[in-house]
């Protein structure tokens, strides 16, 4: 049990913890056709849900997973093993028709049915279910109410609410007017463009994955590692001063982090050329200006000539910079994990002065 | 089916009804077209689009929700005033002095579960890419309906006046301060000055515009019952007709073409 615990413990620190998200996803996407076989979708189910009750027996961690709000996250993992199963199952099984040069399952009942009985029946079933489900959920578990409002007594840890700790965990690598507005403004522009960038014709109306692995790939990485895997980490692995802690650590307000993160413009004046850092700001931090320019300038030009040519081709010159600009925005994400992870790199551009840190 | 033709025959049920029992396919069909909230459906699916491994049934759920919502929060409005005297122990009454109240539940864990719902449609969406044309613009409904659902979510959850409402917001609109030349901490909001007279403060920002104060306090209270139980349900009940009736108009369920 011990050695679980700290073996649990030790993968959940962030950087271990997004690694191993990020491995999971790159099999799932690789491995599909095994991996959403139902017997290993059950496997996984079970394997959950056992981690969940053995680590129920550890205090902490059953203080956090129970805690009202916290319970949709606790569905929310297992519905999504269910629903992308079914899908992954279904696209596994479609690519493998495809191959064979058959249509996808759908395509074999064409036929149309009557939506009177035929779908208002399982609508009404579903309703009906629905219902029996929530009025057992709430009749079970009361709505979380804690003490009245105080404007001065403020909690430790203060979280949003669930579905937006994927942001507030955001905000540990970025500044709050890219994590709490640049960034959720494109991931909502980003979404809205998805149809009018996506010019691949096939995969419309049944499930695949071989004939749209780059666009599934990139919404998958997004939705799973880049949103959902944060609200996870943001809901129970953060504490108070949003300090990172372990599913078995007592949340402990005192518990003391070292401030050791550094600027790109003190790394590079100060500890590599050893002067001090320069009276202007924008000599001060050329260094991070010039990468950030460098970074949406040369890239898109560099994967039009290699990496992304076919892209750009089929594409065109407006959809294919759309298309790469957003994908920079979501792999600044990562990057500058990384950043953190491995230079204890604070801001690339730090300007307290204007308010713009990047 | 005699007691049944005969009740199908009366001057009543023909009033409500322009159509026989629904046992025949002619009958079936005027059942799904002469009725307004079964029109939303066409009259026919297909096959392929119905079956539960293909939809999972998620935008059904997130329709269901919505109804839920709505039904219990109007319960509740019943009995909540919108005002930092009276919120809190309003909604305390609710569960001390209402036998066998689990309104407040039915609507927190539906609000939670709609989130969550809507997530898997949208997933589903992509996943079968059922977004691609003739569909482009519905998926365009579909990501602002995204953004109602959470704004509902967000502006619901202040309502309690509890610890835990008023943090959140106070966490979640303090994002809002940073918003590029219109949040007094954001880049460029000094720019916004006449000579040294700054535009954007603390008192004119936009954090203030939502919060209608510097703090969550009773403006922001009230602003969000308004827009928690007015302008953003109406908002996206006017969404969710265009992107049903959309669904219907741009062929239906998707399905191979």
């Amino acid at each position: 049990m011990e050695l679980f615990k700290s073996i649990v413990n030790w993968c959940s620190q962030p950087a271990i913890y997004i690694s191993l998200c990020t491995v999971g996803f790159v099999l799932l996407i690789s491995r599909y056709r095994v991996l959403s076989r139902p017997s290993v979708l059950w496997g996984l189910a079970v394997g959950i849900a056992l981690f969940f009750i053995v680590g129920a027996q550890d205090e902490d961690f059953l203080k956090i997973i129970t805690k009202g709000d916290n319970m949709p996250i606790v569905i929310m993992i297992f519905a999504i093993l269910a629903t992308l199963g079914m899908a992954l199952r279904q696209a596994a099984v479609n690519d493998m028709r495809l191959e064979r040069g058959l249509p996808p399952t759908e395509a074999e009942d064409r036929g149309k049915v009557l939506v009177w009985p035929d779908l208002v029946y399982s609508e009404f079933i579903c309703t009906i279910l629905l219902s029996a489900l929530f009025i057992a959920w709430s009749v079970a578990v009361e709505a979380p109410m804690e003490e009245p409002a105080s404007g001065t007594r403020a909690p430790n840890p203060a979280k949003a609410p669930w579905y937006f700790l994927g942001l507030q965990e955001m905000l540990v690598y970025f500044d709050p007017w890219l994590a709490g507005v640049v960034f959720p403004g494109l991931i909502v522009v980003g979404l809205m463009v998805i149809p009018y960038i996506d010019t691949n014709p096939k995969g419309n109306g049944y499930y695949t994955l071989k004939e749209r692995k780059f666009a599934i790939s990139m919404f998958l990485f997004g939705f799973l590692v880049l949103w959902v895997a944060l609200v996870i980490l943001g809901t129970f692995l953060r504490g108070p001063n949003w300090n990172f802690f372990a599913p078995f650590d007592y949340w402990d307000p005192h518990k003391i982090e070292p401030l050791v993160n550094i600027n790109l413009s003190e790394l590079v004046w100060v500890k590599w050329i050893g002067t001090k850092l320069p009276d202007n700001i924008l000599i001060r931090e050329a260094p991070g200006i010039v990468i950030i320019l460098a970074y949406f300038a040369i890239t898109p030009a560099l994967l039009a000539m290699k990496g992304m040519k076919r892209f750009y081709e089929e594409m065109g010159f407006a959809r294919y910079s759309i298309l790469v600009m957003l994908l920079l925005c979501m792999a600044a994400l990562p990057i500058k994990m990384l950043l953190r992870w491995f230079i204890n790199l604070k801001y690339l551009v730090a300007i307290p002065e204007w308010f713009f840190n990047i | 089916m005699g007691l049944m033709n005969k009740i199908a025959e009366t001057q009543v049920w023909k009033s409500i009804f322009r159509h026989g029992y629904p046992s025949n396919p002619r009958n079936r069909a005027l059942a799904a077209l002469s009725n307004v909230f079964l029109h939303l459906h066409p009259v026919k699916a297909k096959k392929s689009g119905i079956r539960l491994s293909f939809t999972w049934c998620m935008g059904g759920i997130t329709f269901f929700l919505f109804l839920l919502e709505t039904l219990t929060g109007v319960l509740l409005m019943f009995y909540y005033r919108p005002t930092i005297e009276y919120a809190y122990n309003d909604v305390i009454a609710l569960r001390e002095h209402v036998p066998m109240g689990i309104m407040r539940e039915l609507h927190r864990w539906g609000a939670h579960m709609m989130v969550l719902a809507v997530w898997l449609h949208m997933m589903r969406v992509f996943l079968t890419g059922s977004y691609k044309p003739p569909r482009e613009f519905n998926w365009n409904i579909g990501v602002i309906l995204l953004l109602l659902t959470l704004l509902l979510s967000f502006t619901g959850y202040l309502l309690p006046w509890d610890q835990l409402a008023i943090w959140a917001i106070t966490v979640g609109s303090n994002m809002a301060r940073a918003h590029p030349f219109i949040g007094h901490e954001g880049p460029g909001a000094s720019l916004l000055a006449i000579g040294d007279v700054s535009l954007v403060t603390p008192a004119s920002d936009i954090r203030f515009g939502l919060l209608a104060g510097r703090f969550v306090g009773a403006g922001a209270l009230l602003r969000f019952y308004v827009l928690h139980c007015v302008a953003l349900p109406l908002a996206a009940g006017l969404l969710m007709a265009i992107h049903f009736w959309r669904v219907r108009k741009d062929g239906g369920i998707s399905g191979p073409m």
